[in-house]
């Protein structure tokens, strides 16, 4: 018989609390725009009242908004979990993922926006093109200097350097970091926060060589690249996952100054 | 009309290795995707990739307890192609640069996963799907692969012969989501369908909201079979307020499911005295709700779920996104006191039927990962095995579409002509009564080219009747119709009585989507023209699974029947095919295939 142990039955969190008054609702201030229907030509707020409940999220609400009261709300959402990167929005005046924000958090009435800095489709769905085009742009795919040293023997990686990697390689590709940081609003050319993180994250990786380390550096730092940066952490405040963009262009920035240093 | 040699549908693991393998053999290959490829479901996977790596494991090891944990259902060809396969595509995944947990020597990290007798998975922490599908398209930017995104298929482009084993596929018909117009995509070489799994058929499911079975309902439509419908995974651990997925890594990791009685109950009551927590996932979830319709369930029914015993250094280690998903989605810090859980629709294991190298009966027609069906899972999937599926029948289906000579096939597919029909009585007329395909009309003597100009004609026009009718519904409404009962009857536990009323209520749902108009008249983005369009995928799959439900009298696998509690080998050894024949769904059989060239796997009682 296995060992029985106490799962702390006296804490059951989400399962007893007391459902909101049947009256109180939440009001969302949603971005509209529809550049084929006359009432939304002009880009306007709409607002909505939501029946909030424990646990909802930005996305739960809009989706009720949706369903509920105008199937024409349009905005782009999947996994539900945080992982699909696709409903990346201004909430409150912060980018945010909309599954990944509850609703108690914020101050009402929640006003909703799409992504700043983006051309917007309709309603909350931007244009993503030119950040797709600048995550192509840093080389994004693993290019080692070697042939790997057999069809089934792996490359072998020190778990301190999957650890020096490991926060890079979790971005989802939402965009929020470069549509907070004001340079990559205002120029276009530079690189922007997720892309250079892209670079990073195989800059960084210790099976890729010596010869493709300096290359991915090189592009990296070129005029469009790492001094751009005016290190003000926007990028790293709003990352829904949590990883330290900044630090990362920092680093890059500092490898590149000794890297200079070297030829003199 | 776009042209290419080979089109892949769908952008998630399946099919971005579909399009790698496809290019490495020559040809000129497009992914056309509803989604951007980095938003696919793959990319929520979080437990691992099952693969014998390690000395002292073996493919064969591997192909055995896959087929005592698909109960016997699974085909052996398909078994064996798939283990022998998986360790070469697994380190093709570490070559291509996937960043994989790593054991102090630096080598690709394997942990315990249920009803497996090795510790063959390797992952990269609980968050390796998200890693898998970002390395495969990274793969597909460098390889400079053609990627429509956000273009949505919605139908086939396919000859109307009378038989379905003669007709072929040309192309696809696609709305540009961006814009609202349909478009021709024409492959002179194949098809390949890849668009995952059906969860959005449930209302509580792991799944992702674009998880709406297009490629099996599009199959279906045509005339292809789909195989084993009633096999639905219900994941044990997802999260009771959203369907969030816990990995089964928690518990291959030591986690431990209690009752609210404090005992663990895997063990205490009996449910799988050896395994425990780790018995497979149909086990488990079971277990968890008869211990929640016993009375013995927390709240509003659910288990708990611990793993503070593992300690916080373990946990951020190997389990650090749960920490995150339970914080963010439950409100429940995981470090601190036990997570809510129960089970939730997850995996379709059947799916369009398809042999080892991705062909459905139709020339030109394939599919790979969770949309097809090779007989890979049979009535259970076990965890991690999902993932290598992609890799090898992904790849085997490219290469194939692109026209690399095969071995003939071991496994049969098609509507075959001397296999008998279930001649049986359903309790309401199904399918659309008749007479509808999706085939392309007069299509036997179009040129390709021509044809899919029909295939289009006929979108545009359904797209039209959809944004300009004058019914009063919304699909929102059938929608939910349709879940709510695939939730009451078709779920973990079934039975006959609640199967029929299911059949009813779909049947109703099909009736009143002919009244379903689109409310927003705009062509730009309209998730309301595209949601309406899934919900039609929906109905119909839905109405295959509980088909299948009815017509298996035993319980086996994730198929548990009330009336039926055991499992019935004599006669039920065999897969459940459904066909629709001009609107009219057949069902037929075909006997699972036990035998490879080597072994032949004896059916033995499952017991963890």
């Amino acid at each position: 018989m296995a060992e029985s142990v106490d799962p702390d039955t006296s804490r059951l969190k989400g399962s007893e609390t007391q459902p909101q008054a049947e009256d109180e609702t939440v009001e969302l201030q949603i971005f509209r725009y529809d550049p084929e229907v006359e009432s939304k030509t002009e880009a306007h707020f709409e607002d909505f009242h939501v029946q909030p409940h424990e646990g909802m999220t930005v996305l739960d609400a809009l989706i009720e908004a949706r369903d509920e009261q105008d199937p024409s709300l349009t905005f782009r959402h999947s996994c539900r979990q945080g992982v699909c990167g696709s409903d990346a929005l201004f909430i409150n005046g912060k980018q945010r993922l909309g599954c990944k924000t509850q609703i108690d958090e914020l101050s009402t009435p929640i006003r909703i926006e799409p992504l700043p800095h983006h051309p917007v489709v309709k309603d909350l769905v931007v244009d993503m093109d030119d950040f797709y085009e600048r995550m192509r742009a840093v080389e994004p795919y693993f290019d080692p200097d070697d042939p790997p040293p057999g069809e089934l023997e792996e490359r072998k990686q020190s778990r301190e350097n999957r650890e020096a990697i490991k926060l890079s390689t979790r971005c989802i590709w939402c965009g929020a970091c470069t549509s907070s940081c004001s340079i990559a609003a205002d120029e276009d050319v530079y690189l922007g926060p997720a892309a250079i993180n892209k670079g990073y994250r195989f800059y960084a990786d210790e099976r890729e060589g010596e010869d493709r380390k300096a290359k991915r550096l090189e592009l990296l730092t070129e005029t469009d690249g790492v001094w751009r940066c005016q290190t003000q952490f926007s990028c790293t405040t709003v990352c829904p996952q949590e990883i330290p963009l900044t630090e990362h262009i920092q680093q890059l920035k500092r490898d590149a100054t000794k890297a200079d240093l070297k030829f003199w | 009309m776009y042209e290419h040699d080979v089109l892949v549908i769908g952008g998630g693991g399946a099919g971005l290795r579909a399009a790698i393998a496809a290019q490495e053999a020559g040809a000129d290959v497009a992914i056309v995707s509803k989604l951007h490829p980095v938003r696919s479901h793959t990319g929520a996977a979080e437990g691992g990739i099952n693969a014998a790596l390690q000395s002292g494991d073996s493919w064969e090891a591997h192909a055995k307890d896959t087929m005592k944990g698909a109960d016997y259902l699974a085909d052996a060809p398909a078994v064996e192609t798939f283990a022998r396969r998986a360790p070469k595509e697994v380190m093709q995944l570490e070559h291509w640069g996937m960043p994989f947990s790593r054991d102090e020597d630096g080598t690709v990290s394997q942990r315990p996963f249920g009803g497996l007798s090795f510790p063959r998975t390797t992952y990269a922490g609980a968050e390796t799907g998200h890693h898998l599908l970002h390395t495969l398209y990274e793969q597909v930017i460098k390889r400079g692969i053609t990627v429509y995104e956000e273009y949505f298929v919605t139908r086939l482009a396919v000859t109307d012969e009378p038989d379905p084993n003669d007709r072929t596929c040309h192309g696809v018909t696609a709305l540009d989501l961006k814009t609202g117009a349909v478009e021709g995509f024409r492959a002179t070489g194949g098809v390949i369908l890849a668009t995952g799994g059906l969860g959005q058929v449930y209302d509580h499911t792991t799944n992702a909201v674009a998880n709406t079975g297009d490629g099996m309902a599009m199959a279906y439509r045509v005339g292809v079979p789909l195989e084993d419908m009633e096999m639905i995974q219900f994941h044990p651990t997802t999260l009771p307020s959203t369907g969030v997925l816990i990995t089964e890594g928690v518990r291959g990791e030591g986690g431990r499911l209690f009752n609210s009685e404090g005992e663990r109950f895997m063990f205490e009551r009996g449910y799988a005295a050896d395994e425990g927590e780790l018995a497979s996932r149909d086990v488990v979830s079971r277990a968890e709700l008869t211990e929640i319709q016993e009375g013995r369930g927390f709240g509003d029914g659910h288990v708990k779920l611990d793993m503070r015993h593992l300690g916080e250094e373990r946990i951020m280690d190997r389990l650090e996104n749960i920490v995150g998903l339970a914080r963010h989605f439950e409100g429940v810090d995981p470090l601190e006191e036990p997570m809510p859980v129960k089970p939730g629709q997850h995996y379709a294991m059947g799916g369009i039927e398809t042999d080892e190298y991705g062909s459905t009966c139709i020339e030109g027609l394939y599919a790979a990962g969770e949309a097809a069906c090779v007989s890979l899972h049979g009535a259970n999937r076990l965890g991690g095995n999902a993932l290598p599926e992609l890799f090898v029948f992904g790849a085997e289906a490219g290469r194939h579409a692109a026209g690399v000579d095969l071995d003939p096939p071991a496994i049969e597919v098609g509507p075959d002509p001397d296999v008998a029909r279930e001649d049986r009585e359903w309790p309401t007329e199904l399918g659309a009564g008749g007479a509808e395909t999706d085939v392309v009309p007069d299509g036997r003597d179009l040129e390709p080219g021509a044809l899919l100009g029909e295939a289009v004609a006929a979108e545009r026009e359904r797209v039209e009747e959809l944004l300009t009718g004058d019914g009063d519904r919304g699909h929102v409404e059938v929608r939910e119709q349709v879940q709510e009962t695939m939730t009451a009857h078709v779920n973990v536990f079934r039975e006959g009585e609640g199967l029929e009323t299911a059949l009813e209520d779909i049947s109703d749902a099909r009736e009143a989507y002919e009244d379903v108009t689109v409310t927003d008249p705009s062509r730009t983005f309209n998730t309301d023209l595209q949601q309406t369009i899934e919900t039609r995928n929906v109905i119909d799959l839905a109405e295959v699974i509980t088909m299948g439900a009815l017509a298996r009298p035993e319980s086996r696998g994730a198929h548990w029947r009330a009336e039926h509690q055991t499992r019935r080998d004599e006669e039920w050894l065999r897969h459940t095919l459904v066909n629709w024949r001009d609107g009219d769904p057949e069902l037929f059989y075909r006997p699972a295939i036990l035998e490879s060239e080597s072994v032949t796997y004896e059916p033995e009682e499952r017991s963890y």
